[in-house]
């Protein structure tokens, strides 16, 4: 069986192959405190997987961690310098043409199999891929058989270069890349430290009893700003459906439970949509893009998720009651 | 009580745009500290969450080969290849990537899209290069809009696209909650069925702001001034 800690060993491998690569790039001036960053990730990445299974000490890892928010916080992380130029680039893409598509279209014809078909394959009674991760073991097996492809059909032979190319973009990313694992943790420091509870308890005494639409209104937005802080819906969906989803919209005013909370949940996308706390979906994107601005497609989502919250609460009020 | 402090942290440290890892971190360790817990308890909460949430990084596999591609000119062929159609504008482009991504989250395909897989690669280059040969040299201010646009199709189709397949997280979240807290027995085809109706939603009004996108694209570069926008794209791309 396939299993999903190999595929983060692959990658704690390529961050420490990177990190050497950072090393040696005389190019970058703050060469030192980029490989730290990156050669930290990649081996939390790989000392993750005892932590996981409970045989390492987790301590040590949060350390690290707190390291490489240090690391990157104050400026010790720089990029190289940009090996090619746009005439170049220009020149091959006009040699290759469309054929240039195909392997970046491997990844996802190669994870829609994965996720399909292999899912299926067994082995005796062992199913290939580990169950429940068939979708990041396909996008990883993916990344793999597209890079094979690539370099078939631009004849590199050096494995050293798409490392190069790849670590040009990590990089550029630089701190963002760490940014949604630290948030998860956060998520998960303020429900153990009861923060969650807190704003349930606020919502709860804003609201008035026995009115309905005004309960809707109240589970809506609270979902999608308890989100925004969050960063998550998932960790605001317990909370406020303990405060108010269920006594009240459901137990109280009868309400249809599927529509009640299926709707309540998305309600708590639309503030996914709108904050820098879910810096997967918002602030990843913009530094993969390389925008100046870190906020442009929060700007860009903001009025989508404005009316789109209005449109959850019409949704509930007509149809849920 | 108390533990909102971290809340604020969090808040004042986005609001001032201080480093986002420095902010993350000292809210995580003041909250922790609030709320009873120990140094080390903190700090095992911080490897614990990192253990657990690598599948948010896993994205960086694919860099080495868009990299490569990159260098190989991949952005600028995304470019010239939408030359070839002359009706579609960026709106209509995105609009399309919108759909595509919510019908393939739906049936379960999240990770075919992605800004590391599709967008930066892409989505975007497709988008810039229509929108390039229509008004020639967008300035700076335009590109990050259309690039901001690209990115914003693809989190807007798939979180309204997910949720209407069976065994997404949200969907099987809400079931599990709700099941062990209230002893219902919540089916999740009812869920996925009562999240269409936003995803309806959702489709309609991004598309729409989308569609619109070209229309505030023809006036950003009418005010540029009408010189730059005769210029050929091919020539103007950077």
């Amino acid at each position: 069986m396939i299993k999903a800690e190999w595929f983060y060993w692959l990658i704690g491998a390529v961050f420490l192959t990177m990190a050497v690569q950072m090393l040696r790039d005389r190019t970058n001036p703050k060469r030192r405190g980029t490989a730290a960053f990156w050669g930290l990730i990649g081996a939390g990445f790989v000392y993750s997987t005892f932590v996981v299974d409970k045989t390492a000490p987790a301590e040590p890892l949060g350390a690290a961690v707190l390291l490489m928010a240090v690391l990157a916080g104050f400026g010790f992380t720089g990029r190289g310098a940009v090996r090619t130029d746009h005439a170049q680039r220009a020149a091959s893409a006009a040699r290759l043409g469309n054929r240039i598509f195909l392997p970046a279209l491997t990844i996802p014809v190669v994870a829609m199999l994965c996720a399909v078909v292999v899912k299926g394959w067994r082995i005796g009674r062992t199913p290939v891929l580990e169950p429940g991760s068939e979708t990041i073991l396909g996008l990883g097996a993916g990344a793999v058989i597209a890079l094979v492809v690539a370099m078939v059909l631009l004849r590199e032979r050096r494995p050293a270069e798409p490392l190069h190319a790849g670590r040009g973009m990590l990089e550029a990313m630089g701190w963002a890349l760490l940014l949604p694992q630290l948030l998860a943790t956060l998520g998960a420091i303020f429900q153990q430290a009861g923060v969650g509870r807190a704003v349930g308890g606020i919502t709860s005494q804003l609201l008035p009893h026995g009115q309905t639409y005004t309960a809707v209104v109240v589970y809506c937005l609270g979902m999608a700003l308890f989100t925004m802080i969050m960063g998550n819906a998932f960790a605001a969906f317990p909370v406020m459906t303990a405060a108010v989803g269920w006594p009240v919209l459901i137990q109280q005013a009868h309400g249809n439970p599927a529509a009640v909370l299926a709707t309540g949940m998305l309600a708590g996308f639309c503030g996914t949509l709108c904050t820098p706390m879910a810096a997967n979906f918002n602030i990843v994107p913009a530094t993969l893009l390389e925008l100046k601005d870190q906020y442009g497609p929060i700007k860009a989502q903001l009025p989508t998720a404005g009316a789109l919250l209005v449109c959850t609460m019409l949704i509930m009020a007509l149809f849920a009651f | 009580m108390l533990t909102l402090i971290g809340v604020l942290v969090v808040i004042a440290g986005f609001a001032t745009k201080r480093n986002p890892l420095l902010v993350v971190g000292v809210a995580g360790v003041v909250t922790g500290l609030l709320g009873g817990l120990s140094l080390r308890d903190v700090l095992a909460a911080f490897g614990t969450g990192f253990a657990g949430s690598r599948s948010v990084t896993i994205f960086a596999i694919t860099l080495p080969v868009i990299g490569l591609l990159e260098r190989h000119g991949l952005q600028e062929q995304a470019r010239a290849f939408i030359g070839r159609f002359a009706k579609l504008t960026t709106g209509r482009f995105l609009t399309l990537y919108l759909l595509l991504r919510q019908l393939t989250a739906a049936v379960g395909l999240q990770s075919v899209g992605g800004p590391a897989q599709t967008v930066r690669p892409m989505v975007a280059p497709i988008a810039e290069g229509a929108a390039e040969r229509r008004h020639g040299t967008l300035p700076e201010r335009v590109c990050e809009r259309v690039r901001s646009y690209a990115a914003s199709a693809d989190t807007v189709g798939l979180f309204f696209g997910e949720d209407c397949f069976l065994a997404v997280g949200s969907i099987l979240l809400i079931t599990g909650f709700v099941n062990t807290t209230y002893g219902t027995h919540l089916e999740p085809v009812r869920l996925a069925l009562w999240a269409i109706p936003t995803a309806a939603c959702a489709f309609v009004i991004h598309g729409a702001r989308l569609l619109c996108l070209d229309r505030a694209l023809e006036r950003e570069s009418a005010a540029v001034g009408a010189p730059q926008a005769r210029r050929s794209a091919g020539e103007a791309a950077s």
